[in-house]
Protein backbone atom coordinates (compact mmCIF):
# COMPACT_ATOMS: atom_id res chain seq x y z
CA UNK A 1 0.00 0.00 0.00
CA UNK A 2 1.30 3.41 -0.87
CA UNK A 3 1.30 5.77 2.05
CA UNK A 4 1.28 9.56 1.78
CA UNK A 5 2.38 11.84 4.60
CA UNK A 6 2.24 15.64 4.55
CA UNK A 7 5.04 17.75 6.00
CA UNK A 8 4.27 21.37 6.84
CA UNK A 9 7.27 23.67 6.83
CA UNK A 10 8.12 26.89 8.66
CA UNK A 11 8.75 29.89 6.45
CA UNK A 12 12.50 29.73 6.86
CA UNK A 13 12.68 26.24 5.37
CA UNK A 14 10.41 26.79 2.39
CA UNK A 15 13.25 27.95 0.08
CA UNK A 16 14.70 24.45 0.42
CA UNK A 17 11.46 22.91 -0.86
CA UNK A 18 10.81 25.05 -3.89
CA UNK A 19 9.06 27.74 -1.86
CA UNK A 20 6.04 25.67 -0.85
CA UNK A 21 4.45 25.57 2.60
CA UNK A 22 3.76 21.86 2.55
CA UNK A 23 5.25 18.87 0.82
CA UNK A 24 3.94 15.34 0.48
CA UNK A 25 6.14 12.28 0.53
CA UNK A 26 5.63 8.57 0.13
CA UNK A 27 7.82 6.93 2.77
CA UNK A 28 9.02 3.39 2.22
CA UNK A 29 8.04 2.54 5.80
CA UNK A 30 5.46 3.85 8.26
CA UNK A 31 7.84 5.89 10.43
CA UNK A 32 8.92 9.50 10.80
CA UNK A 33 12.47 8.46 9.96
CA UNK A 34 11.27 7.01 6.67
CA UNK A 35 9.57 10.32 5.88
CA UNK A 36 12.90 12.11 6.24
CA UNK A 37 14.62 9.52 4.08
CA UNK A 38 11.95 10.08 1.46
CA UNK A 39 12.61 13.81 1.58
CA UNK A 40 16.19 13.12 0.51
CA UNK A 41 15.08 12.20 -3.00
CA UNK A 42 13.08 15.32 -3.83
CA UNK A 43 14.38 17.86 -1.31
CA UNK A 44 17.89 16.89 -0.18
CA UNK A 45 18.70 20.40 1.04
CA UNK A 46 15.59 20.33 3.22
CA UNK A 47 16.35 16.89 4.63
CA UNK A 48 19.88 18.02 5.52
CA UNK A 49 18.51 20.84 7.64
CA UNK A 50 16.22 18.57 9.62
CA UNK A 51 18.66 15.74 10.26
CA UNK A 52 22.43 15.53 10.31
CA UNK A 53 24.39 13.37 7.89
CA UNK A 54 23.97 10.34 10.18
CA UNK A 55 20.20 10.71 10.12
CA UNK A 56 19.72 12.07 13.64
CA UNK A 57 17.12 14.78 14.13
CA UNK A 58 18.90 18.09 14.77
CA UNK A 59 18.79 19.12 18.41
CA UNK A 60 16.75 22.29 17.97
CA UNK A 61 14.31 20.98 15.36
CA UNK A 62 10.91 19.96 16.65
CA UNK A 63 8.61 17.66 14.72
CA UNK A 64 4.99 17.45 15.77
CA UNK A 65 2.44 14.76 14.96
CA UNK A 66 -0.78 16.62 15.68
CA UNK A 67 0.08 18.06 19.12
CA UNK A 68 2.77 15.61 20.12
CA UNK A 69 6.47 16.25 19.76
CA UNK A 70 7.90 13.07 18.27
CA UNK A 71 10.61 13.18 20.92
CA UNK A 72 7.83 12.43 23.41
CA UNK A 73 6.66 9.56 21.22
CA UNK A 74 9.18 7.18 19.66
CA UNK A 75 11.38 9.75 17.94
CA UNK A 76 12.27 8.82 14.41
CA UNK A 77 10.66 5.42 15.01
CA UNK A 78 7.28 7.02 15.67
CA UNK A 79 4.65 5.16 13.66
CA UNK A 80 2.58 7.01 11.06
CA UNK A 81 -0.59 6.27 9.18
CA UNK A 82 -1.60 7.17 5.66
CA UNK A 83 -2.68 10.80 5.57
CA UNK A 84 -0.82 11.88 8.69
CA UNK A 85 0.54 15.41 8.83
CA UNK A 86 3.87 16.35 10.36
CA UNK A 87 4.57 19.92 11.47
CA UNK A 88 8.16 21.14 11.57
CA UNK A 89 8.92 23.99 13.96
CA UNK A 90 12.20 25.44 15.17
CA UNK A 91 12.62 25.33 18.93
CA UNK A 92 13.47 28.46 20.87
CA UNK A 93 17.24 28.41 20.47
CA UNK A 94 19.96 30.41 18.90
CA UNK A 95 20.82 33.15 21.37
CA UNK B 1 39.31 49.80 -12.35
CA UNK B 2 39.88 47.36 -9.56
CA UNK B 3 37.46 46.78 -6.74
CA UNK B 4 37.79 45.30 -3.29
CA UNK B 5 35.48 43.07 -1.33
CA UNK B 6 35.47 42.38 2.41
CA UNK B 7 33.51 39.44 3.79
CA UNK B 8 32.41 39.96 7.38
CA UNK B 9 31.12 36.84 9.11
CA UNK B 10 29.26 37.51 12.35
CA UNK B 11 27.39 35.53 14.96
CA UNK B 12 24.14 36.43 13.18
CA UNK B 13 24.93 36.56 9.50
CA UNK B 14 27.16 37.87 6.74
CA UNK B 15 27.85 41.43 5.69
CA UNK B 16 29.96 42.40 2.68
CA UNK B 17 31.99 45.57 2.35
CA UNK B 18 32.59 46.87 -1.14
CA UNK B 19 34.84 49.61 -2.41
CA UNK B 20 37.25 50.50 -5.20
CA UNK B 21 40.91 49.58 -5.33
CA UNK B 22 41.85 52.56 -3.17
CA UNK B 23 39.95 50.90 -0.29
CA UNK B 24 39.13 54.12 1.53
CA UNK B 25 35.33 54.46 1.42
CA UNK B 26 33.45 51.28 2.07
CA UNK B 27 29.82 50.50 1.35
CA UNK B 28 28.23 47.80 3.46
CA UNK B 29 25.78 45.21 2.07
CA UNK B 30 23.83 42.83 4.27
CA UNK B 31 22.88 40.95 6.18
CA UNK B 32 22.74 37.64 4.37
CA UNK B 33 22.51 34.20 5.99
CA UNK B 34 20.55 35.69 8.85
CA UNK B 35 20.65 33.75 12.11
CA UNK B 36 23.70 31.79 11.03
CA UNK B 37 27.02 32.00 12.81
CA UNK B 38 29.49 32.63 10.00
CA UNK B 39 32.54 30.94 11.46
CA UNK B 40 34.45 30.95 8.18
CA UNK B 41 34.63 33.09 5.10
CA UNK B 42 37.02 32.60 2.22
CA UNK B 43 38.15 34.18 -1.01
CA UNK B 44 39.79 32.19 -3.79
CA UNK B 45 41.52 34.59 -6.19
CA UNK B 46 43.40 31.97 -8.21
CA UNK B 47 41.14 32.19 -11.24
CA UNK B 48 40.05 35.20 -13.25
CA UNK B 49 36.68 34.98 -11.55
CA UNK B 50 37.16 35.04 -7.80
CA UNK B 51 35.08 32.62 -5.78
CA UNK B 52 33.82 33.55 -2.34
CA UNK B 53 32.96 31.08 0.42
CA UNK B 54 30.81 31.14 3.50
CA UNK B 55 30.79 28.47 6.17
CA UNK B 56 27.74 29.08 8.33
CA UNK B 57 26.02 27.21 11.11
CA UNK B 58 22.39 27.63 12.03
CA UNK B 59 21.68 26.53 15.58
CA UNK B 60 18.47 25.05 14.21
CA UNK B 61 19.28 23.80 10.75
CA UNK B 62 22.94 22.86 10.97
CA UNK B 63 26.06 23.80 9.02
CA UNK B 64 26.48 24.49 5.32
CA UNK B 65 29.13 25.80 2.93
CA UNK B 66 28.06 28.14 0.16
CA UNK B 67 30.07 29.61 -2.71
CA UNK B 68 29.52 32.65 -4.87
CA UNK B 69 30.98 33.52 -8.27
CA UNK B 70 29.40 36.99 -8.44
CA UNK B 71 31.12 38.58 -5.45
CA UNK B 72 28.49 37.58 -2.96
CA UNK B 73 25.35 38.73 -4.71
CA UNK B 74 24.07 35.17 -5.05
CA UNK B 75 25.18 31.98 -3.31
CA UNK B 76 25.02 28.31 -4.25
CA UNK B 77 25.41 24.95 -2.59
CA UNK B 78 25.16 21.57 -4.29
CA UNK B 79 21.81 19.80 -3.76
CA UNK B 80 23.28 17.18 -1.48
CA UNK B 81 25.41 19.67 0.41
CA UNK B 82 29.09 20.49 0.36
CA UNK B 83 30.36 18.67 3.38
CA UNK B 84 29.32 15.74 5.54
CA UNK B 85 30.87 12.76 7.24
CA UNK B 86 30.47 9.36 5.63
CA UNK B 87 28.26 6.97 7.56
CA UNK B 88 31.11 4.86 8.93
CA UNK B 89 32.73 7.92 10.54
CA UNK B 90 29.78 8.09 12.95
CA UNK B 91 30.10 11.86 13.30
CA UNK B 92 28.36 14.95 12.02
CA UNK B 93 29.76 18.35 11.11
CA UNK B 94 28.90 20.98 13.69
CA UNK B 95 30.78 24.00 12.37
CA UNK B 96 33.02 24.79 9.42
CA UNK B 97 35.87 26.83 10.85
CA UNK B 98 38.09 27.29 7.84
CA UNK B 99 37.85 27.38 4.06
CA UNK B 100 41.27 27.76 2.51
CA UNK B 101 42.29 27.54 -1.14
CA UNK B 102 45.57 25.77 -1.91
CA UNK B 103 48.33 27.35 -3.98
CA UNK B 104 47.83 28.42 -7.58
CA UNK B 105 49.57 25.34 -8.97
CA UNK B 106 46.82 23.15 -7.46
CA UNK B 107 43.79 24.47 -9.30
CA UNK B 108 40.51 23.41 -7.78
CA UNK B 109 42.02 22.32 -4.47
CA UNK B 110 40.34 23.92 -1.47
CA UNK B 111 40.62 22.71 2.12
CA UNK B 112 38.15 22.98 4.96
CA UNK B 113 38.54 22.46 8.69
CA UNK B 114 35.64 21.59 10.96
CA UNK B 115 34.31 20.80 14.37
CA UNK B 116 34.68 17.98 15.23
CA UNK B 117 38.37 18.09 14.34
CA UNK B 118 38.50 16.97 10.74
CA UNK B 119 40.23 18.12 7.58
CA UNK B 120 38.43 18.10 4.26
CA UNK B 121 39.73 18.43 0.71
CA UNK B 122 37.87 19.66 -2.33
CA UNK B 123 39.18 19.15 -5.84
CA UNK B 124 36.25 20.87 -7.55
CA UNK B 125 36.93 24.39 -6.42
CA UNK B 126 35.23 24.12 -3.05
CA UNK B 127 31.83 22.88 -4.20
CA UNK B 128 32.14 19.47 -2.51
CA UNK B 129 34.58 18.32 0.15
CA UNK B 130 35.82 14.86 1.09
CA UNK B 131 37.08 13.82 4.49
CA UNK B 132 40.87 13.44 4.71
CA UNK B 133 40.93 9.98 6.25
CA UNK B 134 44.58 9.96 7.22
CA UNK B 135 44.02 12.61 9.85
CA UNK B 136 40.56 11.44 10.92
CA UNK B 137 41.97 7.97 11.59
CA UNK B 138 44.96 9.34 13.51
CA UNK B 139 45.49 7.41 16.78
CA UNK B 140 45.81 10.71 18.67
CA UNK B 141 42.30 11.84 17.72
CA UNK B 142 40.59 10.41 20.78
CA UNK B 143 42.95 12.51 22.93
CA UNK B 144 42.30 15.81 21.17
CA UNK B 145 40.30 18.07 23.45
CA UNK B 146 37.75 20.81 23.10
CA UNK B 147 38.31 24.47 23.75
CA UNK B 148 35.44 26.84 24.39
CA UNK B 149 34.78 26.98 20.66
CA UNK B 150 34.42 23.21 20.46
CA UNK B 151 36.96 20.67 19.27
CA UNK B 152 37.93 21.89 15.85
CA UNK B 153 40.53 22.14 13.13
CA UNK B 154 40.33 25.89 12.69
CA UNK B 155 43.43 26.50 10.59
CA UNK B 156 44.58 24.92 7.35
CA UNK B 157 47.87 26.07 5.87
CA UNK B 158 48.68 24.38 2.56
CA UNK B 159 52.38 24.47 1.66
CA UNK B 160 52.93 27.01 -1.11
CA UNK B 161 55.19 24.86 -3.33
CA UNK B 162 54.72 21.21 -2.29
CA UNK B 163 51.17 19.94 -2.80
CA UNK B 164 51.89 16.95 -0.55
CA UNK B 165 52.52 19.15 2.47
CA UNK B 166 49.79 20.70 4.60
CA UNK B 167 49.85 22.03 8.15
CA UNK B 168 46.74 22.22 10.29
CA UNK B 169 46.12 23.62 13.74
CA UNK B 170 43.45 22.48 16.12
CA UNK B 171 42.18 23.40 19.55
CA UNK B 172 43.17 21.43 21.34
CA UNK B 173 45.74 19.16 19.78
CA UNK B 174 48.10 21.69 18.27
CA UNK B 175 49.86 21.58 14.93
CA UNK B 176 49.86 18.48 12.72
CA UNK B 177 51.57 18.12 9.37
CA UNK B 178 51.48 15.78 6.42
CA UNK B 179 54.23 15.33 3.86
CA UNK B 180 52.48 12.71 1.77
CA UNK B 181 49.31 14.39 0.64
CA UNK B 182 47.31 13.64 3.77
CA UNK B 183 47.93 9.92 4.18
CA UNK B 184 50.02 10.26 7.35
CA UNK B 185 50.26 13.06 9.90
CA UNK B 186 52.73 13.98 12.61
CA UNK B 187 52.38 16.49 15.43
CA UNK B 188 54.70 19.49 15.07
CA UNK B 189 54.54 21.29 18.40
CA UNK B 190 58.11 21.11 19.67
CA UNK B 191 58.72 24.31 21.62
CA UNK B 192 55.07 25.35 21.94
CA UNK B 193 53.94 25.45 25.56
CA UNK B 194 50.72 24.00 26.93
CA UNK B 195 50.51 25.81 30.25
CA UNK B 196 47.08 24.34 30.93
CA UNK B 197 48.47 20.79 31.07
CA UNK B 198 50.45 19.01 33.80
CA UNK B 199 53.33 18.56 31.35
CA UNK B 200 53.71 21.94 29.63
CA UNK B 201 55.80 20.42 26.82
CA UNK B 202 53.66 17.62 25.43
CA UNK B 203 54.11 16.11 21.99
CA UNK B 204 50.59 17.24 21.20
CA UNK B 205 47.63 18.73 23.02
CA UNK B 206 48.59 22.38 22.65
CA UNK B 207 45.94 24.99 21.98
CA UNK B 208 47.38 26.73 18.94
CA UNK B 209 44.97 29.50 18.03
CA UNK B 210 46.23 30.37 14.54
CA UNK B 211 49.04 29.67 12.07
CA UNK B 212 50.30 31.88 9.26
CA UNK B 213 53.05 31.74 6.64
CA UNK B 214 54.16 33.72 3.61
CA UNK B 215 54.12 31.70 0.39
CA UNK B 216 57.63 32.86 -0.57
CA UNK B 217 59.08 31.44 2.68
CA UNK B 218 57.02 28.34 3.39
CA UNK B 219 59.46 26.89 5.96
CA UNK B 220 58.89 29.87 8.21
CA UNK B 221 55.59 29.79 10.01
CA UNK B 222 54.13 31.92 12.74
CA UNK B 223 51.81 30.75 15.52
CA UNK B 224 49.62 32.57 17.99
CA UNK B 225 49.16 30.13 20.82
CA UNK B 226 46.95 30.01 23.89
CA UNK B 227 49.73 32.00 25.59
CA UNK B 228 52.77 32.19 23.41
CA UNK B 229 53.66 33.71 20.07
CA UNK B 230 56.08 31.58 18.07
CA UNK B 231 58.02 31.28 14.85
CA UNK B 232 59.53 28.25 13.20
CA UNK B 233 62.19 28.58 10.51
CA UNK B 234 62.44 24.91 9.70
CA UNK B 235 58.94 23.98 8.65
CA UNK B 236 57.71 23.23 12.15
CA UNK B 237 60.51 21.11 13.63
CA UNK B 238 61.23 23.67 16.36
CA UNK B 239 59.18 26.68 17.46
CA UNK B 240 60.82 29.64 19.22
CA UNK B 241 59.14 32.44 21.10
CA UNK B 242 58.81 35.82 19.40
CA UNK B 243 56.63 37.29 22.15
CA UNK B 244 59.25 39.68 23.56
CA UNK B 245 58.14 43.21 22.90
CA UNK B 246 54.43 42.42 22.97
CA UNK B 247 52.30 43.55 25.92
CA UNK B 248 50.95 40.00 26.19
CA UNK B 249 51.57 36.65 24.54
CA UNK B 250 47.86 35.79 24.57
CA UNK B 251 45.59 36.38 21.61
CA UNK B 252 43.83 34.62 18.77
CA UNK B 253 44.81 35.78 15.26
CA UNK B 254 48.17 36.01 13.54
CA UNK B 255 48.56 37.19 9.95
CA UNK B 256 51.48 37.70 7.54
CA UNK B 257 51.76 40.63 5.16
CA UNK B 258 50.98 39.57 1.58
CA UNK B 259 54.21 40.96 0.09
CA UNK B 260 56.66 41.19 3.00
CA UNK B 261 57.45 37.78 4.50
CA UNK B 262 59.00 39.37 7.60
CA UNK B 263 55.94 41.46 8.43
CA UNK B 264 53.42 39.88 10.79
CA UNK B 265 50.40 41.14 12.74
CA UNK B 266 48.81 40.10 16.04
CA UNK B 267 46.11 41.47 18.35
CA UNK B 268 47.17 40.82 21.97
CA UNK B 269 44.76 40.26 24.84
CA UNK B 270 45.80 40.43 28.48
CA UNK B 271 45.65 36.73 29.33
CA UNK B 272 43.47 33.66 29.10
CA UNK B 273 41.97 34.73 32.41
CA UNK B 274 41.26 38.26 31.14
CA UNK B 275 40.49 38.36 27.45
CA UNK B 276 40.42 42.07 26.75
CA UNK B 277 43.06 44.32 25.17
CA UNK B 278 45.86 45.46 27.49
CA UNK B 279 45.24 48.95 28.89
CA UNK B 280 41.72 48.69 27.41
CA UNK B 281 43.34 49.96 24.21
CA UNK B 282 42.71 48.15 20.94
CA UNK B 283 46.06 47.77 19.25
CA UNK B 284 47.30 45.71 16.37
CA UNK B 285 50.98 44.92 16.86
CA UNK B 286 53.14 44.70 13.76
CA UNK B 287 56.59 43.26 13.43
CA UNK B 288 58.66 43.98 10.33
CA UNK B 289 61.49 41.66 11.34
CA UNK B 290 59.69 38.35 11.76
CA UNK B 291 58.96 38.92 15.42
CA UNK B 292 62.21 40.38 16.74
CA UNK B 293 60.60 43.75 17.46
CA UNK B 294 56.99 44.92 17.58
CA UNK B 295 55.23 48.26 17.15
CA UNK B 296 51.67 49.14 18.15
CA UNK B 297 49.30 50.36 15.45
CA UNK B 298 46.51 52.55 16.76
CA UNK B 299 45.98 55.37 14.27
CA UNK B 300 42.27 55.26 13.53
CA UNK B 301 41.40 52.47 15.96
CA UNK B 302 39.12 53.38 18.90
CA UNK B 303 40.43 55.29 21.86
CA UNK B 304 40.59 53.69 25.28
CA UNK B 305 38.63 52.41 26.99
CA UNK B 306 37.58 49.74 24.54
CA UNK B 307 37.34 46.16 25.62
CA UNK B 308 36.45 44.07 22.61
CA UNK B 309 38.62 41.07 21.68
CA UNK B 310 39.43 40.02 18.11
CA UNK B 311 38.82 36.36 17.34
CA UNK B 312 41.13 34.00 15.48
CA UNK B 313 39.78 34.57 11.98
CA UNK B 314 38.78 38.19 12.47
CA UNK B 315 42.13 39.64 11.36
CA UNK B 316 43.22 39.33 7.73
CA UNK B 317 45.10 40.91 4.87
CA UNK B 318 44.19 41.29 1.23
CA UNK B 319 46.64 40.83 -1.63
CA UNK B 320 46.55 44.48 -2.73
CA UNK B 321 49.42 46.92 -2.92
CA UNK B 322 49.86 48.60 -0.57
CA UNK B 323 48.56 45.77 1.57
CA UNK B 324 45.14 46.05 3.12
CA UNK B 325 44.69 44.86 6.71
CA UNK B 326 41.28 44.24 8.30
CA UNK B 327 40.00 43.44 11.74
CA UNK B 328 36.61 42.75 13.24
CA UNK B 329 35.83 42.93 16.93
CA UNK B 330 33.48 41.09 19.22
CA UNK B 331 31.54 44.31 19.70
CA UNK B 332 30.68 44.35 16.01
CA UNK B 333 33.11 46.90 14.65
CA UNK B 334 35.21 46.43 11.54
CA UNK B 335 38.29 48.48 10.68
CA UNK B 336 40.30 48.55 7.48
CA UNK B 337 43.77 49.80 6.72
CA UNK B 338 44.82 50.49 3.14
CA UNK B 339 48.41 51.16 4.13
CA UNK B 340 49.58 47.95 5.79
CA UNK B 341 48.26 49.00 9.18
CA UNK B 342 49.64 52.53 9.52
CA UNK B 343 46.17 54.09 9.54
CA UNK B 344 42.72 52.58 10.01
CA UNK B 345 39.21 53.58 9.03
CA UNK B 346 35.93 52.26 10.33
CA UNK B 347 34.04 50.05 7.89
CA UNK B 348 31.16 49.05 10.19
CA UNK B 349 29.94 49.40 13.74
CA UNK B 350 27.19 47.81 15.81
CA UNK B 351 27.18 44.55 13.91
CA UNK B 352 26.80 41.29 15.84
CA UNK B 353 30.12 39.98 17.13
CA UNK B 354 32.53 39.44 14.27
CA UNK B 355 33.78 35.87 13.87
CA UNK B 356 35.62 36.01 10.55
CA UNK B 357 36.87 38.45 7.93
CA UNK B 358 38.53 37.91 4.54
CA UNK B 359 39.24 40.45 1.83
CA UNK B 360 40.52 40.63 -1.72
CA UNK B 361 41.30 43.21 -4.35
CA UNK B 362 39.90 42.16 -7.69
Amino acid sequence: MTMVVGVKLPTVLRPFAGGVERVEVQPAEDTVGAVFMALEADHPALRRRLTDEQGSLRRHVNVFLVNDNIRDLDGLDTKLSDGDELLILPSVAGG
Amino acid sequence: MSEAVLLIGTKKGLWIGRTDGERRNWKLDGPQFEMQGIYSVGVDTRDDRPRLFVGGTSEHWGPAVFHSDDLGRTWDEPPKGSIGFPEDADASVERVWQIQAASADQPGVVYAGTEPSALWKSTDGGVTFELVRGLWDHPHRKEWGAGFGGQAIHTVLPHSTDPDRVSVAMSTGGVYQTRDGGATWEPANHGIKAKFMPDPDPEFGQCVHKLAAHPDVPERMFAQNHHGVYRTDDGGAIWKSIADGLPSDFGFPIVVHPHEPETVYVFPLIADGNRIPPDATPRVFRSRDAGATWEPLTNGLPDAPSYAPVLRDALCVDQGSPAGVYLGTRDGCVYASADAGDTWTEVARHLPDVLSVRAAVI
